[in-house]
């Protein structure tokens, strides 16, 4: 994977020194790149003066972090407990089979990065699956199906 | 200067010393795992758990962060406490059940088994080796890696750091022996 | 430096915010038919957005252009029945709209004055179809003070929020009150911290005004983590200067001059809001420097969480705010005294903070009239789970459990029979019927063995396995849980490992007792409160379905069959037609078509219990026990 270190620069740029804002800074990179390449991670370190040990910690404590090159889709299923008592599990678990992949992986076409999330705040309409940030409410597995052979038919496209 | 009474003798205490330091000051035998006099404390073990009545209010702290005060009453092993500790031991037992500073700890808490499944862990993230490393070594090569059950004490990127300045400080303070030098290389807990 | 006038819209002094206030209000026809649509996360997720597009189409092609004014606001409330919209004046209420719906709307509610029936709320107690938003039940018994603007007002214009008296608060505190009188203020109002535990926030202003240290901060904590709650983020979105407004008025009580918002990440449009928020405040002079003109400074940051529930604790979240990891410290010594950066700090919830305009500008008196002896003004509920009408509710303190969820909430769907409602996430507890008299505060919660929480109120009914529910918030710690200290690492490692193991048939007797002991263990000796309640869930559900437990150790059996490895599925041969929906649905083809209009065939051996089929088949045909 290509990472434009030039544009992962001025990302770091307005961030310099300011230490307290490591985690939105991570946050940026990896809404650039979709995950947080090595390379930057030693950038931050230098660019916030902190130990490389410590933006490392900082990466791999905060579940929103990926240390991996992520998937064109990310797949989020919400297991909060309003989606949980409505059947949130049962459709991780579909996910986990149709994909072949536990939460957290990434299918090896790279089209597919699945995520279990603990709440996403839409808990009335639950059970919630995100996909790159679009919300699907009250999902069952007949419209889990659906949903994902529109992106898979579209992944079969490009 | 304050006065509080710690096992019901009086004794005085600077302002900002912690129970622990005050106790360890008279003798009085406060069992620890993650403390180090010469490190900043960290509360993790929470071994050195006391009972404290304070203006009344009876709780359970953690005596290397407590910081003592005025007419503070303090029982090192009250009832609720020594019912703490054999908990607390019973899981590292479960979770390191081959080191030797565990299994006595645990001899000493009356913990003769454990009721859970044995791991084999050798570290007990007690942090003493990060600390130490930030601290006196003043490198930070290690530090707390994941979070939760996952948690474990790594380099960056699991990679052999080549600013260790192999001064051994972490491998000296560690507890049960789960960091060690090997040919001069830092041997990390798995 | 640029003088001031040039920037044109700072205002730089209460009557000049008065000024502005009357000017905008003079411009707007309160008679103009406005169409007001829910654009909150829940009507989102509907489809509001298209919907909003498309009346916005409809009314220029119908003519409407400068005769109808149509708002897309934050989150009103009533998820379930999203997309929303409210005509108003006349606060006509149509729900579950489509985007096909939208011309009959526009042709015969706007052009003409003609109700569209299929689109009004039907009550399902008696069929009785309601027109206007006031009369519709889920609302009525609501107290909406600090949720009822979100219907009023576009959240990215703050002059929607100055229309309202928004910021005039502000100057009332700025230049009538000095900080002690506000603090006084929020002292005779009883208000207590909304975030969890209820702490008096008058104290918490007191002691860090009075606590040593020049500079101080301000911290709104937006890090909403109780899975099933989601109020704060409805707020940030749907409101967000009032929490602004709130901020700014706590940080001249306490004498600060820094503030910072910490928002989860995970809430994108509450960012945006706030963020928008931020800058149309600092455009007007009302964040920054000499704040209207009264010589107070002040300004606020946005910091986005990483993704951590423990994040919603203090400590752990300044951790997080000075770039390190989430991890709790002990509170021997207050926040208030040494907090983030070691200095001063005082941290409130969302929810405590946009009751302070309130508070401040109506008067201790009238909020205090609000609520219980014990805890005053209202609350928001995320009602969710098993309940008809799911959405987000303010009541006074007080009211009763059973009226929240059978007269606001509708009770309970599709007939079943009510369990158990859970408050206050994973320190929370599950509270059995036996127990819905009981009037919802911070003490009554806790005395029933619960907690507040941030206000998640999830309702589980029959089909529910407490075990299951006890199981999955352990699971949910596990993944949470700092990791730092070893009562709540390895204590919550082993309840999961018992918990899952009595979820699978495994368990054996004494495992009650086992899980009982490690409870102690977590309460007593956990640095943070992620670990000494983390055993709530499972001592409340001893508690109360101890029958439950017993069921599944000794007898190896889920009264609710949920448990997978317990249940076993089944063709009801009677009821099947051999459709075949199922054998099209099931994964791993253990479902046999024979022939027509025979019964399918299920072959166990090859079953996983998925439950497709069972989902799938309309008519009742699958058995699960």
């Amino acid at each position: 994977m290509n990472i434009d270190l030039a544009k992962i620069d001025s990302i770091i740029e307005p961030y310099k020194g300011r230490q307290g804002l490591l985690i939105s800074l991570l946050q940026d990179i990896q809404a650039e790149c979709n995950y947080l390449p090595e390379e930057a991670l030693v950038e931050v370190s230098q660019a916030l003066e902190l130990p490389l040990s410590q933006v490392f910690s900082v990466a791999t404590f905060f579940k929103a972090f990926s240390l991996e090159p992520r998937g064109r889709h990310l797949i989020m299923v919400c297991l909060g407990t309003a989606c949980h008592v409505r059947g949130g599990e049962r459709l991780a678990q579909k996910l986990e089979r149709d994909l072949g992949i536990k939460p957290g992986e990434t299918t090896q076409d790279f089209e597919f990065t699945l995520e279990a999330v603990n709440c996403l705040g839409c808990c009335a309409l639950g059970p919630v699956v995100v996909i790159d940030g679009k919300y699907e409410s009250k999902v069952d597995s007949a419209k889990l199906d659906s949903i994902l052979k529109r992106y898979q038919s579209e992944a079969n496209k490009g | 200067m304050v006065t509080l009474t710690i096992d019901g003798r009086e004794i005085g205490a600077r302002e900002g010393e912690t129970i622990l330091e005050a106790a360890n000051r008279i003798g009085i035998y406060i069992p620890t795992l993650c403390y180090h006099e010469a490190i900043s404390p960290y509360g993790a073990c929470r071994l050195c758990t006391v009972e404290v009545n304070q203006r009344g209010r009876v709780r359970l702290v953690a005596s290397c962060l407590f910081p003592v005060e005025q007419g503070l009453e303090v029982k090192t092993d009250s009832e609720s406490v020594r019912k703490l500790r054999k908990g607390l031991m019973e899981l590292l037992l479960a979770s390191c059940p081959d080191s030797e500073r565990i299994q006595s700890l645990a001899r000493e808490m009356g913990v003769a088994e454990t009721r859970f499944a044995l791991e084999e862990n050798k570290c007990i993230l007690c942090g003493l080796c990060v600390r130490v490393c930030q601290e006196i070594a003043e490198k930070s090569i290690i530090s707390f890696v994941g979070r939760g059950t996952k948690r474990k004490v790594a380099t960056p990127f699991f990679i052999p750091s080549e600013e260790c300045i192999k001064c051994q400080a972490c491998a000296y303070i560690c507890p049960t022996g789960a960091i060690r030098f090997e040919e001069g290389k830092l041997v990390l807990p798995t | 430096m640029m003088p001031e006038k040039v920037l044109g819209k700072r205002i730089n002094s209460p009557s000049e915010l008065e000024a502005l206030e009357q000017s905008i209000v003079a411009k707007r026809d309160p008679d103009k038919p406005c169409v007001v649509l829910c654009a909150g996360t829940g009507c989102r997720a509907a489809g509001a957005e298209e919907v909003v597009d498309a009346f916005r189409e409809e009314i220029k092609q119908q003519g409407l252009g400068d005769k109808v004014e149509v708002k897309s606001t934050g989150c009103h409330g009533f998820c379930e029945r999203g997309p929303l919209v409210v005509l108003r004046p006349k606060k006509i209420f149509y729900q579950q709209i489509t985007k096909e719906d939208i011309p009959e709307i526009v042709s015969e509610s706007l052009v003409n004055d003609n109700i569209v029936e299929r689109l009004l709320y039907a009550d399902p107690a008696t069929g009785e179809k309601i027109v206007y938003e006031d009369d519709v039940p889920f609302y009525k018994k609501q107290t909406r003070i600090l949720l009822g603007a979100n219907g009023e007002i576009d959240p990215t214009e703050i002059d929607d929020y100055i229309a309202i008296g928004g910021y005039s608060t502000l100057a009332k505190a700025l230049f009538q009150m000095s900080p002690e009188e506000i603090i006084e203020e929020v002292k005779q109002s009883g208000l207590r911290g909304r975030g969890g535990a209820g702490f008096p926030t008058y104290r918490k202003w007191e002691s860090c005004r009075h606590a040593r240290g020049a500079i101080k901060y301000v911290i709104c904590n937006a890090d909403e983590g109780d899975p099933g709650a989601y109020q704060d983020r409805s707020l940030l979105e749907g409101n967000p200067h009032s929490v602004l407004e709130g901020m700014i008025i706590g940080a001249y009580a306490i004498g600060s001059h820094e503030g910072y918002i910490y928002v989860r990440n995970e809430y994108p449009l509450a960012v945006r809001h706030i963020g928008i928020a931020i800058e149309q405040a600092i455009e007007y002079g009302l964040l920054g420097e000499n704040i209207l003109g009264s010589g107070f400074d002040f300004g606020v940051s946005i910091n986005r969480g990483g993704g951590a529930f423990v994040c919603g604790e203090s400590t752990a979240l300044m951790a997080s705010l000075e770039g390190k990891i989430g991890e709790p410290r002990a509170k021997y010594i207050h926040t208030v005294e040494k907090g983030l950066w070691d200095r001063p700090s005082n941290l409130n919830n969302v929810k405590t903070w946009a009751s302070v305009p309130l508070i401040i500008n109506k008067g201790a008196k009238w909020y205090s009239q609000m609520g219980t002896e014990g805890t005053k003004g209202t609350m928001i509920f995320s009602l969710v789970g098993k309940v008809n009408n799911t959405g987000l509710i303010e009541v006074p303190m007080g009211t009763t459990l059973r009226e929240i969820i059978y007269d606001i909430g509708g009770g309970i769907p599709g007939g079943k029979k009510f369990k158990a409602v859970q408050t206050g996430g994973p320190s929370g507890g599950c509270i059995p019927e036996e127990l819905l008299h009981l009037p919802v505060d911070f003490d009554e919660l806790t005395k029933a063995g619960s907690m507040m929480g941030s206000g998640g109120m999830i309702v589980m009914d029959e089909d529910t396995c407490m075990v299951d529910i006890a199981r999955y918030f352990l699971t949910f710690l596990e993944e949470e849980s700092c990791g730092k200290c070893v009562p709540c690492r390895e204590g919550i490692k082993r309840m999961g490992q018992i918990l899952t193991g009595i979820t699978q048939g495994k368990g054996k007797e004494g495992d009650i007792e086992i899980l009982e002991d490690l409870a102690g263990v977590l309460r007593d000796g956990s640095l943070c409160t992620l670990g000494t309640t983390a055993a709530n869930p499972i001592l409340t559900t001893i508690r109360h379905f101890r029958d439950e437990y017993e069921a599944h150790i000794k007898e190896k059996r889920c009264p609710a069959a949920v448990c997978q490895e317990l249940i076993q599925y089944s063709i009801i041969e009677e009821k099947c037609p051999g459709c075949g929906l199922c054998v099209k649905a099931c994964p791993t083809q253990a479902i046999t078509l024979v022939a027509k209009k025979q019964p399918v065939i299920l072959d166990q051996s090859k079953c996983i219990k998925c439950g497709a089929c069972y989902d799938v088949c309309k008519l009742g045909a699958v058995a699960k026990r």
